[in-house]
């Protein structure tokens, strides 16, 4: 028996002792998979070759493209992992069901030019998927990478990704998940990171029914420092759902995290962002913050940033906000002929582009800046007028 | 072109516009000045349509329409342009995008053509250079890290891009240097011609060496209670705002 079907077995196993997370657990509690649950999912064992607009091969990138969690070749077997399936039930059932993804190994010292990008097609209803990313980014090596999740149906994408960033690597990492409004969507993304290394994780949230997406950082080497940027926008009755935990192991580590949520409709956001200190961890610097537009009167957000610190040797600082749009500017912009929808979306596209800014990839940014039109919503006509 | 009848206005349930009544004709510049809290900023602001301020009284025509219940953009696309007291800065919205998105939206409104990108660039220039600005500001947010000069001056420009048959200009002149000064009163009398017309609200009489008034008008509490040439806006500086007051009590 080979040591992948082990692995299977066992997180299968554990999947079993876990069960599905319920919002009695203390990291689920905003969040109700039961939905997700209840369907009889099946894998599509044959699925067809797909095209999506979302293809950025024209744009310079290395693309490796997925449907329904399957590779145009099979990946190879999984060498390690960094994912914890023994504590995290979703981790675990991708584990059990993993199918492929990315195997990216960048040796020590090699930068590669462009970036390289991860597709996954989900199509159909009642199909789930178990991607497995696993990208090892050696010492001194430089990479960007760019996950993109789309589709149409309602299907459950459950994916992984494992990276590893070697003593002094850098790594751009970007997940976008544009899946379709009816899908379901897991995302886990586990960051290992040694001495020196410097590693951006980038979350954007736009389509799914029900989103939750997990960034986990370890810094586990002197002087590593982490940045996660992330954007959740959600209309109708989207549910994003965003845990993230930096967990400071080493000293002279900084990180940096700054989410944005725009809201509106029915939509709900999560934001629930833990960064832990470890008593090894001296000198360490953090920062963390989240900040939410709410459209709608029915719109909610939980934003839930929480600092564990356990040396006195520290610097570090969070907060929140939750707001509306606010007066000034939109009169400002109608006084000047904008009409009031035109005038609202420009300040909610002007909220969420400070995200979009800051990547570094223009291809992608430019993709992210198109989804952000579409999916920033048209003002309700009920809604008309209650600012005059 | 514009006439307002009897407007009485305010904030919060709290009167500050007691029957103001006030015509201006094509091609005329009128200034009114007054003391603090005498309503020069409730006229600009209930002129332009900013929320919060109720009209409870009056009413107000431009060019035979009734501003009043237009929505603050309507009346930007009919011609009337505020140039505000404090602009306010709007990080993320790039200023050349909002200038063509405003200047569309109001040659829309006229039945025009949309301007395509290399003419409306030669505009902006040409305009940018009247007010001194630097092309770099254009690429940064709305008013974003402007100085309190630059603002001014930037709404100065968006007037002059925007080209409204009536500008508003609401303290332009305060905290503003001598040479921001004459920028200004530059930008304001090339918009002047027989069919613009001015409102300039002011404090103090210095802008108005420089752009000269057709007619000026003392605001004091919520009325205009003396109304005069140029000649009256010297008259005020010299004798200051309690002989108007001592006058009309």
């Amino acid at each position: 028996m080979s040591a992948v079907t082990t692995l299977r077995e066992e997180a299968a196993e554990r999947f079993a002792t876990l069960g599905w997370p319920t919002p009695r657990i203390e990291e689920w509690r905003y969040t109700n998979l039961a939905p997700v649950q209840k369907v009889a999912w099946r894998v599509d064992e044959a699925p067809a070759a797909a095209d999506s607009p979302a293809s950025l091969v024209e744009k310079g990138a290395t693309e490796y493209v997925f449907v329904n969690g399957r590779g145009l070749k099979p990946a190879a077997p999984l060498e390690t992992t960094i994912a914890d399936w023994e504590r995290n039930a979703m981790v675990a059932l991708n584990t059990a069901n993993m199918q492929d993804g990315a195997r990216i190994e960048i040796p020590a010292g090699q930068i590669v030019d462009g970036f390289i990008h991860l597709l996954f097609i989900g199509k159909g209803d009642g199909i789930w998927s178990h991607p497995r990313n696993v990208i090892a980014v050696g010492a001194n090596a430089q990479v960007a990478i760019v996950e993109t999740y789309v589709g149409s149906g309602s299907y459950f994408t459950n994916a992984v990704t494992e990276i590893s960033a070697g003593e002094g690597a850098v790594v751009d990492h970007y997940r976008i998940e544009c899946e379709s409004l009816e899908a379901f969507h897991v995302g886990n993304v586990f960051i290992r990171q040694e001495r020196g290394a410097n590693v951006t994780s980038r979350s954007i949230a736009i389509g799914g029914a029900i989103v939750r997406n997990e960034t986990h950082v370890a810094l586990a080497g002197e002087g590593a420092s982490v940045t996660l940027d992330g954007l959740y926008t959600g209309t109708g009755t989207q549910h994003l759902d965003n845990r993230t935990v930096i967990d400071h192991i080493k000293p002279h580590c900084e990180s940096l995290e700054r989410y944005k949520g725009v809201l509106d409709q029915n939509a709900r956001g999560v934001f629930d962002g833990k960064v832990i200190v470890r008593p090894d961890a001296q000198k360490t610097l953090s920062r963390q913050e989240n900040r939410n537009l709410l459209l709608s009167e029915t719109a909610i957000v939980d934003s839930k940033p929480t600092l564990e610190i356990h040396n006195d040797d520290v610097k570090c600082n969070h907060g929140s906000t939750i707001g509306q749009i606010e007066q000034e500017p939109l009169f400002y912009l109608r006084s000047r002929g904008i009409g009031e929808d035109e005038a609202r979306n420009l300040l909610v596209y002007a909220f969420a582009a400070e995200v979009v800014d800051r990547m570094k990839i223009e291809p992608v940014r430019e993709q992210i800046r198109r989804a952000l039109f579409q999916a920033i919503p048209q003002r309700l006509p009920e809604r008309r007028g209650e600012a005059r | 072109m514009l006439e307002i009848k009897n407007l009485h206005a305010g904030i919060d349930g709290k009167a500050i516009l007691n029957g103001l009544d006030l015509t201006i004709n094509p091609g005329e510049v009128h200034a009114i000045m007054g003391p603090n809290g005498s309503g020069k900023s409730t006229l600009a602001n209930v002129l332009a349509g900013r929320p919060r301020y109720e009209v409870t009284q009056g009413e107000v025509l431009f060019e035979g329409k009734n501003l009043l219940e237009l929505p603050a953009e309507e009346r930007a696309r009919e011609g009337v342009f505020l140039a505000m007291q404090y602009p306010v800065e709007i990080p993320g919205v790039n200023n050349i995008y909002f200038l063509k998105a405003a200047m569309n939206a109001i040659r829309k409104h006229r039945g025009e053509e949309e301007l395509d990108a290399i003419e409306f660039l030669q505009l902006v220039r040409e305009k940018m250079k009247v007010v001194e600005l630097d092309e770099a500001f254009m690429n940064r947010g709305v008013n974003e890290g402007f100085s309190g000069g630059e603002k001014k001056r930037n709404e100065i420009f968006q007037m002059a891009v925007l080209d409204p048959k009536l500008a508003i200009l609401d303290e332009t002149d305060s905290g503003l240097d001598i040479d921001a000064l004459r920028i200004v009163a530059t930008g304001v009398n090339n918009l002047r011609s027989e069919h613009h017309s001015v409102l300039v609200i002011t404090h103090y009489q210095r802008l108005l060496r420089y752009l000269v008034p057709d007619f000026v008008h003392v605001l004091a509490n919520g009325r205009i209670v003396k109304s005069g040439g140029k000649e009256l806006a010297e008259e005020l500086e010299q004798k200051g705002y309690d002989w108007i007051e001592e006058n009309v009590a």
